[in-house]
């Protein structure tokens, strides 16, 4: 961290300079942590047509804290992964067993996860209002040991985004195809749906469970705009969200506002800037 | 590329590589999908499947591609030896045979930012196609794609190509590498005539060059005869096999389809 602080502090900002402001500093990092992270499974989840099942994914982590809550649990957030990562698989079973459609199965599971962490969180005539900050997030109460272990989950996607991306891209792409060429499209599609269920609750305390599933889904949409092909298209998705992150965090301090919507906002410029240069034909 | 070369059959299976469908069954949620269903494929020979719809066509490539378990047994004999493909997978003693499979259609949004590098490379390379792809496996592609006359497709998105140049490039991918049995789940639907001929030249020409089996599924009667060896007529049993006029005219074919398309049918 010493050595972050003394990088920062050649920036030309007030809040960076020595000495003070270590909130701001941490958050910064926080930031550049969790864009590139959002910014590379951003392409999945909208290659995948996962949207709706990282927006789920939200729910269930935010269930997952409720319980962790009840329980007692010092640390709600390993509650939360756990039972996110159990969603995760729960809900891949379910699709591949049912002939319903993939978003009516999200639906299913988003609207139970929901009603499960309200009616938790809510037992015993509890207040509400101690969940609002999952709800909006707060980047500037990141720990430097809680950026470690981002820094961990970001170094993790990229060794499987290395071994294992061209299989889940086929799996997508054609289930039967990927099987005839040996890809076990199951086991790839759970272990994606589990990388984002950590990414998403490890994330949400910070970014906020209501704009967190904007972060996998703009940025990636916008760069579907403009790619032609797949190191376009993760390169674009990449700067995309590192500079809106960037951007949005710095809005957030000088006119106070959440760095989540903020970061948000700025993706949303991004993607209609891209729509307006959009590829023909 | 393999080194014996059969030509086209003219003996028994003793003397050429064959996959030999003997008494399969495949029951789904207590659905009888194949019953008993025997029948040989040999290299060199291509074969068409046709039956009307639910008549267990796809389940019986993917009991040959091994997705679907079955009871019954699929072996395959290169020289004698014979391979036996278990139910659940496994394969016991002999040369596994090696399956290409052209799939029906793909879904590629027209704005899928998958060129057709990133698609061959992603499907025969370990290399993360989300870095760029080195020369070496551009130059392979692009010798795969020259095999069905398509390496000018290269660098265009797979949501731009027409439905012939899909189907070139699927093509171009099941045989990398060259498989013994190659299988074509209807090859011929959305394909416009000009494409449906060059397809059937190309595959004309790939079955002498390599010497493989195809095998592929169609509703396109009338073109039957122009291309087949042997067809097999499918409806959950196998219900006749034997050269396109033989079973175009046969009485099981009108039963299935109450129609007549061989020598002698009168609409």
């Amino acid at each position: 961290m010493e050595l972050w602080y003394s990088l920062v502090e050649l920036l030309p900002f007030e809040w960076a300079e020595p000495g003070g402001m270590y909130f701001m500093k941490n958050a910064l990092l926080a930031v550049l942590v969790i864009s590139p992270l959002f910014g590379i499974l951003s392409t999945m989840v909208v290659h995948s047509r996962m949207s709706f099942f990282s927006d789920a994914l939200g729910h269930s982590a935010f269930t997952g804290m409720a319980i962790g809550a009840i329980c007692g649990f010092s640390e709600p957030t390993w509650a939360a992964v756990i039972f996110s990562i159990f969603f995760a698989l729960l809900f891949n079973l379910v699709r591949r067993r049912t002939h319903l459609a993939s978003d009516t199965v999200i639906g299913v599971f988003s609207s139970t996860a929901v009603a499960l962490g309200i009616f938790l969180s809510t037992l015993g005539g509890r207040s509400f209002t101690k969940f609002n900050n999952l709800l909006i997030g707060d980047i500037l109460s990141v720990e430097p040991g809680k950026i470690g272990l981002l820094a961990v989950i970001l170094f993790l996607a990229v060794v499987l985004w290395c071994l294992s991306f061209n299989q889940l891209m086929l799996s997508a792409v054609h289930p039967a195809l990927a099987d005839s060429r040996g890809i076990q499209v199951f086991w790839q599609e759970a272990m994606f749906s589990v990388a984002v269920a950590v990414v998403v609750t490890l994330s949400m305390t910070w970014v906020g469970l209501l704009v967190i599933n904007s972060l996998l889904v703009l940025p990636a949409a916008a760069a579907r705009n403009v790619a032609r092909n797949m190191t376009q298209y993760h390169l674009i998705s990449f700067v995309g969200a590192v500079v809106a992150g960037f951007a949005g965090l710095m809005t957030s301090y000088y006119i106070d506002a959440s760095a989540g919507s903020a970061i948000t906002l700025y993706l949303a410029v991004w993607f209609f800037l891209s729509f307006l240069f959009r590829k023909k034909g | 590329m393999r080194k014996i070369k059969h030509g086209k059959m003219t003996g028994g299976c003793e003397d050429s590589c064959c996959l030999k469908l003997e008494g399969l069954n495949v029951r789904l949620e207590g659905e009888e999908i194949l019953e008993e269903v025997s029948f040989h494929l040999h290299c060199g020979e291509i074969v068409a499947l046709i039956g009307p719809n639910g008549a267990g066509k796809s389940s019986l490539f993917r009991c040959i591609l091994g997705q679907m378990p079955y009871s019954g047994s699929i072996t395959f004999a290169p020289a004698g030896e014979p391979a036996v493909r278990l139910a659940d997978g496994a394969v016991t003693g002999g040369a596994r045979p090696l399956v290409g499979y052209v799939p029906q259609s793909p879904s590629f949004d027209r704005g899928d930012p998958v060129s057709v590098l990133d698609f061959f490379t992603a499907a025969t390379a370990r290399w993360p196609v989300w870095l760029p792809v080195p020369r070496k496996y551009r130059e392979r592609a692009a010798a795969c794609l020259e095999r069905v006359h398509g390496a000018d497709l290269l660098d265009k998105a797979m949501g731009a190509l027409s439905g012939g140049q899909l189907q070139r490039v699927l093509l171009a991918l099941a045989l990398e590498p060259v498989p013994h049995i190659l299988i074509l789940d209807e090859p011929l639907s959305g394909v416009d005539i000009e494409g449906e001929h060059q397809l059937l030249e190309m595959l004309d020409e790939l079955r002498t060059e390599y010497d493989l089996s195809i095998f592929l599924s169609t509703h396109d009667f009338a073109t039957l005869g122009q291309f087949a060896d042997k067809v097999v007529l499918l409806n959950h049993r196998v219900l006749k096999v034997g050269t396109p006029d033989e079973v175009l005219s046969s009485p099981e074919f009108y039963q299935t389809f109450h129609l007549r398309v061989g020598r002698g049918g009168e609409g």
